[in-house]
């Protein structure tokens, strides 16, 4: 290995957390100018090591080189100064300000008396964001901006600081096709003028497509770093995973049984419109649409967690009236919300608390939980799920990404409902994860359940639903049997043409 | 190294570390949680070692009961306000609220020459019932806790003024000074009442659904309301309890003073959210506990003692809780950043 040569080296880093060694002597080089992909599964320690490289962790031991010299990073501010930038999953814009707001905010240009220069400020904006190949309305608050245009926003501000690395942490998991090939083309356009990326993601496809290599972590240890012309998606799954995966999407027929839920005409303005379905057990449906579509309005307003306007729902046959989650989980409907940490879960309460929460009233005798009943309930789950955790007493905000989302998925199993609703149960997890949420799946049809489910990952609600819906401004724009759907049809109806 | 020989490897690990965090793991947390959750008490002895060494009275039993019952009315309230703050709410009308309860209860006993019974329930109904209406606000109208308590703080007051014309209404029955002033065995009935009052809530937040769903909402509403917590109904609950506490300890207050004072609890809703803060309760909700607030209402009310007991000025004094309550906060916060 050329360490001379290596612009950042990451030697023999470790780190440990309580309960977990999060890093083992990992060491991780990157050339300037490369795009270099950082892959692993949830756990694997990707994410802490880029915390150590932007000064959010302190490592255990180890040593950081940066052009050569030694460098300590302790604090985010001297990861900037050293030309580090991270843009995380979440991006940590502050939604109500525009632009240029955004881009200087703590650094505003100023006048006289400390008043901001805004003529100033916004002219490096515009010339910021034109350099990133974008061309927006300077005034407007960020919220507004389509995600794809956010991340450009967040890309702005790190070529603002004058990095020279740029970490993009999942930057694809909540963009459409289309917005991920603006993307693409804004790495190749930052790559062309020297910078160095490192590309973190769960979509393998996504890599070959930008990365020049690729390093594998696996359980806090290097694995190996390969030119991505010289492996196969194959090599990296069974580096990642540790052993191969047979099947990407494990599904099974389960022969179509009584209809469970039935949409009628189902409306919630200006979100969706004239919606009608139906889902029969041992069923997959999976909603296909660009991001905006109405896709999970459509659920939220199904269980009740939003309003609609007209429309009725039918449960097996009859009609229901779902005023709230609580009508609907009491009926038999459960929705896994699309954003874990906003909807899904109680960062602070412990593991227990998080899956046991929608079933303490079958825990609980006069109001009384019965602290028994639920700590053999929740270690089961546990168990069962694989979910990696100290103890059911840890606080689930210090678990992994897709450790948490199998808490999610625990409570609603736990519950064991006849409909079950997933918005994007696999974004932001890894390979092995995903395989076992599909299983889960399998097994639930098997046992005559009725699944929905919602994703932006096209191969994958392609790959595992029986029937796919999809949608494009608000109304269902066509469906689709598994035979007959492919990626052409399914992007066609998508974008308002016809199948 | 063979692939076949790293993935078995890997699993013999992963096995190895669940197998191993049933115990040496949870022990860690355990002590921390230990080190953590009981930190303030250790404060609270501290201090207490302090006055006994400074001011030998001071561990006196007399001196002993008379803090305990110098604590019990704010103790009281606050074992109600730790439930609005679970929720990430707040509660500025207690101290009214307990002006109203006690001009109520004097009023029952004077004006309508009422047994103890109904002297006491009437207050407790009516300060109840404010409580649910101040939630129904709150929940269906999406008004702040914070402004709704604000408005019901100042137009508790003046019911309680218009009620009493602005006098105390003195003169109460012996029975019903008992409340207040008995004592069963050594022991001041109001010392236990709030003991009996902060056991109840101690159970009911820890052992029961309701208590499950306050701290959910408290941690993360959407979430909450996504598993099924029926969030609106729990928060009006709560309300209702934080008012109804409030109405039991202006009923005991008025027994005490033998009077329903109507400038009784001007600025007391400080005194009682400074318990719970201090108690390690965060105002963010979904952390803390009625255990917690306990010791805050202890650790006042010792300060207030001791502090007197070496004749230190009440203005000093001020300054002295303001400190403490900071101080507690920064800690809470150094505690939650790790």
């Amino acid at each position: 290995m050329g360490e001379s040569g290596a612009f950042l080296v990451m030697k023999n880093i470790s780190k440990t957390f309580p309960g977990v060694k999060a890093l083992d002597g990992v060491t991780f080089e990157v050339q300037k100018g490369e795009v270099h992909a950082l892959v692993g599964e949830n756990g694997a320690g990707k994410s802490t090591l880029i915390k150590i490289l932007s000064g959010a962790y302190r490592p255990d031991g180890g040593e950081i080189l940066l052009r050569g010299q030694r460098v300590e990073i302790n604090t985010p501010g001297q990861a900037q100064q050293l030309g580090i930038s991270v843009i995380y999953q979440e991006l940590d814009l502050i939604p109500h300000m525009t632009i240029p707001e955004n881009i200087f905010v703590g650094r505003e240009p100023a006048r006289a008396l400390g008043l901001v220069d805004w003529r100033e400020m916004g002219k490096k904006a515009q010339a910021l964001m034109a350099s990133v190949g974008m061309n927006l309305p300077l005034n407007i608050p960020v919220r507004k901006l389509s995600a794809a245009q956010q991340q450009m926003v967040a890309i702005a501000r790190a070529l603002s600081l004058n990095a020279d690395i740029i970490v993009m942490d999942e930057p694809t998991a909540s963009l459409t096709q289309n917005e991920i090939q603006i993307l693409f083309r804004v790495i190749e356009k930052l790559k062309a003028s020297g910078v160095t990326i490192i590309y973190i993601s769960h979509r393998l496809e996504e890599i070959f497509q930008i990365a020049d290599r690729v390093t594998v972590l696996r359980d806090g240890k290097y694995i190996g770093t390969w030119p991505v012309g010289e492996v196969g998606v194959d090599h990296i799954i069974r580096c990642m995973v540790g052993r191969d995966l047979k099947e990407k999407y494990p599904r099974e027929r389960v022969p179509r049984g009584e209809e469970i839920l039935r949409v009628e005409g189902l409306t919630h303005e200006p979100y969706f419109r004239d919606v009608s379905f139906s889902l029969h057990a041992g069923e997959i449906l999976g909603i296909a649409g660009l991001v905006g579509a109405g896709r999970s309005e459509i659920m939220r307003s199904i269980v009740g967690a939003d309003e609609k306007d007209s429309g009725e729902v039918y449960l097996f046959g009859k009609k229901v009236d779902i005023k709230s989650p609580h009508d609907a989980i009491r009926l038999g409907i459960g929705l896994l919300p699309e954003e874990r940490k906003l909807q899904g879960l109680i960062l602070q309460l412990d593991v227990r608390s998080n899956i046991s929460l929608p079933i303490l009233d079958r825990l609980s005798r006069w109001g009384f939980i019965r602290r028994l009943l639920e700590y053999r309930a929740v270690v089961d789950i546990i168990d069962r799920l694989g979910i990696k955790t100290p103890s059911p007493e840890q606080k689930v905000k210090n678990l992994s990404g897709g450790n948490q989302q199998k808490v999610v998925f625990a409570k609603w199993f736990l519950r064991g409902c006849r409909v079950f609703i997933f918005d994007e149960p696999t974004r932001g997890i890894d390979v092995g994860a995903k395989l076992e949420i599909y299983k889960l799946m399998n097994e639930l049809v098997r046992d005559g359940v009725g699944i929905i489910v919602i994703s932006s990952d096209l191969p994958e609600v392609l790959g595992i639903s029986d029937r796919l819906l999809v949608m494009h401004h608000g109304r269902i724009a066509g469906e689709l049997r598994h035979e007959e759907a492919t990626q052409e049809k399914v992007l066609n109806l998508a974008f308002g043409g016809v199948a | 190294m063979t692939l076949d020989a790293r993935t078995t490897a890997g699993a013999a690990r992963s096995e190895d570390s669940l197998a191993v965090s049933e115990n040496p793991e949870t022990r860690i947390s355990f002590w921390r949680v230990m080190v953590e959750r009981y930190a303030i008490l250790l404060g609270f002895l501290v201090i207490c070692a302090i006055l006994a060494i400074l001011c030998p009275s001071f561990l006196s039993v007399a001196n002993i009961l008379n803090v305990l019952r110098q604590v019990s009315i704010t103790g009281i309230m606050a074992v109600g306000a730790t439930f609005v703050i679970l929720t990430g709410g707040i509660d500025l009308s207690v101290g009214s609220v307990l002006a109203l309860a006690g001009i109520l209860a004097a009023g029952m006993q004077v004006v309508h020459q009422a047994g103890v019974f109904i002297s006491v329930l009437v207050p407790l109904v009516v300060t109840g019932a404010l409580g649910i209406v101040v939630g129904l606000v709150i929940t269906k109208c999406r008004v702040a806790p914070f402004i709704v308590t604000l408005g019901v703080m100042s137009v508790a007051r003046g019911a309680t003024l218009v009620y009493s014309n602005g006098y105390p209404i003195s003169g109460l029955t012996r029975e019903f000074r008992f409340i207040g002033g008995g004592l069963i065995g050594q022991i001041p009935i109001p010392v236990i009442i709030y003991a009996l009052v902060a056991i109840a809530g101690s159970i009911v937040l820890s052992q029961t659904r309701f208590g499950r769903h306050v701290y959910a909402i408290g941690g993360n509403q959407e979430a909450a309301r996504l598993s099924g917590v029926l969030v609106e109904k729990t928060k009006v609950i709560v309300y209702g309890i934080s008012s109804l506490t409030a109405g039991l300890a202006g009923v005991i207050l008025a027994s005490r003073l033998n009077s329903g004072e109507p400038v009784a609890g001007i600025g007391q809703e400080l005194d009682v959210i400074a318990s719970v803060v201090i108690g390690g309760t965060s105002l963010m909700g979904g952390e803390g506990g009625v255990f917690g607030t306990v010791v805050g209402s202890l650790l006042i009310g010792v300060l207030n003692n001791g502090l007197n007991l070496l004749n230190v000025s009440s203005f000093y004094q001020q300054i002295v809780k303001g400190l403490i309550i900071v101080a507690a906060v920064i800690f809470d916060q150094l505690r939650r950043r790790r």
